[in-house]
């Protein structure tokens, strides 16, 4: 007891406190000028924009995802199933390197885009794919469990009833379905907005186009302008708080029906 | 006949889940499908709604042929054991959700959701969710939303076996009055022969996926149609007996026996309410020590012990065992009034049967 | 009761029934794209690892991992793991046991901020103790003076990891745990076993697979972490570069081939990962098989009920 939270306030609390009261010695204005030049504001904006965007694709297909290893037998499934861990698994820098090389100009999946107009590599896009990636696993993790033990009677009572499928997937399933999807979405969206390695690989980290928040906080540092990094890892930080307590909002609301 | 079963079959991969099964019922009828677990008869249920087809063999509603009608189009109601009621739903939404299906103008909507509220007792409860619900009044939206669309069936998926025991009994009733009042054919599946004793009016016994028996109560109970459902409808003592001397023998006690040559083998059955006993010692031809009294409300079970150590149960109504003045310890007589012989040598006997039958002979054991 | 048996046959059976089935159209339609986007989401990313690592031929995927550089970050990397996954297996235990055998206030807080690793970015975390003993941190100064190097050295690196992999064991232990309840804890010490007796032969066995699936995922994340890493590393080649610092490295001096070979062992790592995942859940799943209890146990009720024989 006593050890976990001495290890506790060591490695977490100490250093958060750190942060926040070096950034608290700055005045109002000094943090929000900070906190808001121009380029950080692009920074924000692809970070969020990107995350959300990903978070959506992940919400989108993830439960599509989840929807067909739960319910149905095909060839391929049991691999699926295994591989979709894979991001989080695998370490990001690796993630960004492969992703860069695949929709690069002359990559697997490039040299069929790039002639249509679809350039992954140095590109916003590049960002969400590679925030695609990384997100993926939580909206079919989450979804997963819940699919299985989803109650087929509910189903079955519908269709007794006389609703044909799509009308028992909208009335019946999809309201059970809604909670754990937006956790996983909440969660991919939290992983999105931190996310460094993949991204950094695929982007090119061209300022106010295809920069993210956290690379411009690791710029400052190789500047050697700490209180710049400092007042952007605050902003990411609250974020990421908020996001936090979000998240467990959402779980308790989507417990709200069981027992 | 409203429902009829065909030859009917179903396959589980190369498991046969329902083996040849025919039989009908009536308009109005309230019927038991009643067997052991997983002897084919929920399987039996859910053909008959459309949930399962059958892989052989014909079911028709109403004279229609209905192998091919999808479950949403054959207008049942069905009460799914573990309820399966839409947890998203109010109780009101639960209810009304089949009229909506069906387009039900709101007004009449409403009017026959609030029919079934008064008619279940589920007022004040429209606006709760079905887990702020008790298991007894989940079971009861459970009904009103399986009758709200007025169905010609009614099939209910052992429908008392999740509540505890003093509101399975006020459900049964319930149910009972609610056939009486509407009429609507009902089916229901249980594996408990009490439930479809009280309940039913006609019972369709299973065993093994195949029909074992239909009949009333009454006739299931005195005139079963095979060991299986001697042994599973109700207690039976049972012995295995020996023929010699045109009697079939076990101990001292001995059952005559028709153009049986001696040397066979006889299984031989009676119910406890057939044992007759008197405190005169000479009265009947055995004496017997009475062991135990088991009170079970209005009826005693006993216990009595042979002199060869047999055990035997018998029965009888409080009022007699006053009048006999009966006490555990005491000396008794008695004769067997009515038995069966229920198998002959060389017929193979189901293995969990044979589980009971040594439970029943070995002396000192069991009730 | 009756119908647990035979849903289990249906389940593989539904799949002709019409009215609670989605047609087979709407079926394979959903399968076909389900399967393009993991292919180009999960099966590419992979295979085309492999296939870079050996594009410019075997020789030079050997030379990649038996460059000085390559072999001085796998030994670093395997030194980070070797020191953060003891402590944080021993935390996530500690914390997953005074989670759910203690009731305290601030429960659901000390929850939380276990947590709380998952959801700040990893370049915040790098950040953090760049503050803390940076030059110009709150310990800078004090640390130059004595010539402890943090920043920019092996403990900084430690430290950084520590904070990212911390809530993997403790995240897998505390679900079990309260699962689990304390019945069998009770129950031993009933029969005399003192605290440290209960946990050894009855909390800790109980927990076991958890415990290994939360040590994978914790040496997974050890061996894998860029950005937190890459903050306080400092870069320096053959000294402070762990692999994945090594791989964007290379990356960056254009030797593409070698970025890939240098992968390719992290990817082979994750794959690792993956397949004891697999084996460890499906050893579970055959556990618990094992475990069902008898769908017969009540054969003889009927033959015994007794209030229906009138």
């Amino acid at each position: 007891m006593g050890f976990t939270l001495f290890y506790l306030s060591v490695l977490v609390l100490v250093p958060i406190a750190g942060l926040f009261l070096r950034v608290f010695q700055l005045s109002w204005p000094e943090f929000w000028k900070l906190a808001t030049t121009d380029r950080a504001l692009a920074a924000y904006q692809l970070t969020f924009g990107a995350s959300l965007v990903a978070a959506f694709i992940n919400a989108i297909f993830g439960t599509l995802l989840a929807w067909v290893l739960v319910r149905y037998e095909f060839p391929g499934r049991r691999l699926i199933d295994a591989l979709v861990d894979f991001p989080f698994a695998l370490p990001t820098a690796v993630a960004g390197l492969t992703l860069a090389n695949l929709f690069a100009a002359n990559g697997w999946l490039g040299q069929f885009l790039v002639p249509l107009g679809i350039k992954g590599a140095f590109t916003p896009l590049g960002v969400v794919i590679a925030l695609t990636f990384v997100g993926m696993p939580f909206v079919v993790r989450t979804l997963q469990p819940v699919l299985e033990h989803l109650d087929r009677d509910m189903e079955e009572a519908a269709a007794t009833l006389g609703a044909g499928r799509l009308r028992t997937f909208v009335s019946v399933i999809a309201p059970t379905l809604l909670p754990p999807v937006m956790t996983g979405f909440a969660l991919a969206f939290a992983r999105a907005i931190g996310e460094y390695g993949s991204v950094v690989f695929i982007s090119g980290n061209i300022p106010k186009k295809t920069e993210i928040a956290p690379y411009l906080i690791v710029i400052r540092l190789e500047e050697y302008d700490y209180l710049g990094a400092m007042a952007l890892a605050v902003v990411l930080l609250v974020i990421s708080f908020a996001l936090l307590v979000a998240i467990n909002v959402l779980e308790q609301w989507a417990n709200r029906f069981s027992r | 006949m409203s429902i009829e079963l065909k030859n009917v079959t179903k396959q589980f991969g190369s498991v046969p889940a329902v083996n040849d099964v025919t039989f009908g019922v009536g308009d109005g009828q309230l019927v038991a499908l009643l067997g052991p677990s997983g002897c084919g008869k929920t399987t039996v249920l859910r053909m008959i709604s459309g949930l399962e087809t059958p892989t052989g063999g014909d079911i028709f509603v109403r004279g229609k042929r209905v192998n091919d009608v999808p479950v949403q189009k054959r207008n049942i109601g069905f009460v799914f054991q573990g309820y399966a009621l839409f947890k998203s739903m109010s109780v009101a939404d639960n209810i009304a959700f089949g009229l909506k299906i069906k387009r039900w103008p709101k007004a009449d909507r409403d009017a026959r959701v609030a029919e079934l509220i008064t008619l279940l007792g589920l007022k004040d409860l429209e606006r709760r969710y079905p887990h702020q619900l008790s298991g007894g009044q989940r079971q009861r939206v459970a009904l009103a939303r399986a009758l709200a669309p007025k169905p010609d069936v009614l099939l209910l998926d052992e429908p008392f076996a999740a509540v505890d025991a003093k509101i399975r009994q006020d459900l049964r009733e319930m149910l009972v009055n609610l056939h009486h009042e509407l009429k609507v054919t009902t089916i229901f599946v249980t594996h408990d022969q009490e439930e479809a004793m009280e309940v039913s009016n006609r019972i369709v016994i299973f065993d093994k996926g195949r029909l074992a028996q239909i009949g009333t109560p009454r006739e299931v109970y005195e005139e079963p149609a095979s060991e299986f459902v001697a042994r599973f409808v109700g207690v039976m003592n049972v012995l295995d007996c020996e023929v010699r001397d045109g009697m079939a023998r076990f101990g001292e006690l001995e059952f005559p026996t028709h153009g049986v040559a001696d040397g066979q083998r006889l299984r031989v059955g009676f119910r406890p309410y057939a044992v007759q006993v008197s405190n005169e010692l000479t009265a009947y031809r055995h004496r017997a020590l009475l062991r135990h009294t088991y009170f079970l409300g209005v009826l005693l079970r006993l216990e009595l012990e042979l002199p060869s150590g047999l055990i035997i149960r018998a029965r009888m109504s409080k009022e007699e065992y006053a009048r006999l003045n009966l006490s555990e310890g005491r000396e008794v007589s008695m004769q067997i009034r009515q038995y069966r012989v229920l198998a002959r040598e060389g017929e193979s006997l189901p293995p969990e049967v044979s589980v009971t039958h040594s439970l029943a002979l070995s002396p000192g054991e069991g009730i | 009761m009756a119908a647990i048996p035979q849903r289990k046959f249906a389940a593989g059976q539904r799949k002709s029934q019409r009215g609670t089935e989605e047609s087979p159209f709407v079926k394979w339609t959903l399968i076909a794209v389900a399967l393009l986007f993991s292919l180009v989401f999960l099966l590419l990313p992979l295979v085309n690892v492999f296939a870079q690592a050996f594009a410019k031929g075997f020789t030079v995927y050997w030379e990649a991992l038996h460059h000085p550089d390559t072999v001085s970050a796998i030994r670093l990397t395997l030194l980070v793991t070797v020191i953060c996954v003891p402590i944080n297996v021993l935390f996530g235990l500690a914390a997953a046991w005074a989670i759910t055998k203690f009731d305290f206030r601030g429960k659901s807080l000390l929850i939380t901020l276990i947590d709380l690793p998952f959801s700040v970015s990893p370049v915040v975390a790098g950040l953090m103790f760049v503050v803390l003993f940076g030059l110009q941190g709150y310990f800078g100064d004090w640390l130059d003076r004595n010539d402890v190097k943090i920043i920019f050295a092996v403990p900084g690196i430690v430290l950084a990891t520590l904070f990212v992999t911390f809530p993997f064991v403790a995240r897998e232990l505390i679900p079990i745990m309260q699962a689990a309840g304390s019945d069998q804890e009770q129950s031993a010490l009933t029969l005399g076993a003192n605290g440290w007796q209960t946990f050894w032969y009855v909390t800790l066995p109980s927990v076991k697979m958890g415990l290994l699936y939360g040590t994978i995922l914790c040496i997974a994340r050890c061996v894998g972490e860029f950005g937190a890493v890459s903050v306080v590393s400092g870069h320096i080649t053959g000294q402070t570069d762990t692999i994945p610092l090594h791989v964007e490295k290379l990356y960056n001096e254009y030797h593409g081939a070698a970025a890939f070979a240098v992968a390719s062992i992290l990817a082979m790592g994750a794959l690792l990962t993956l397949g004891l995942k697999t084996w460890l859940e499906w050893r579970e799943a055959k556990m618990e098989e094992g475990h069902q209890p008898s769908a017969d146990s009540h054969q003889l009720s009927g033959a015994e009920s007794n209030v229906a024989d009138g």
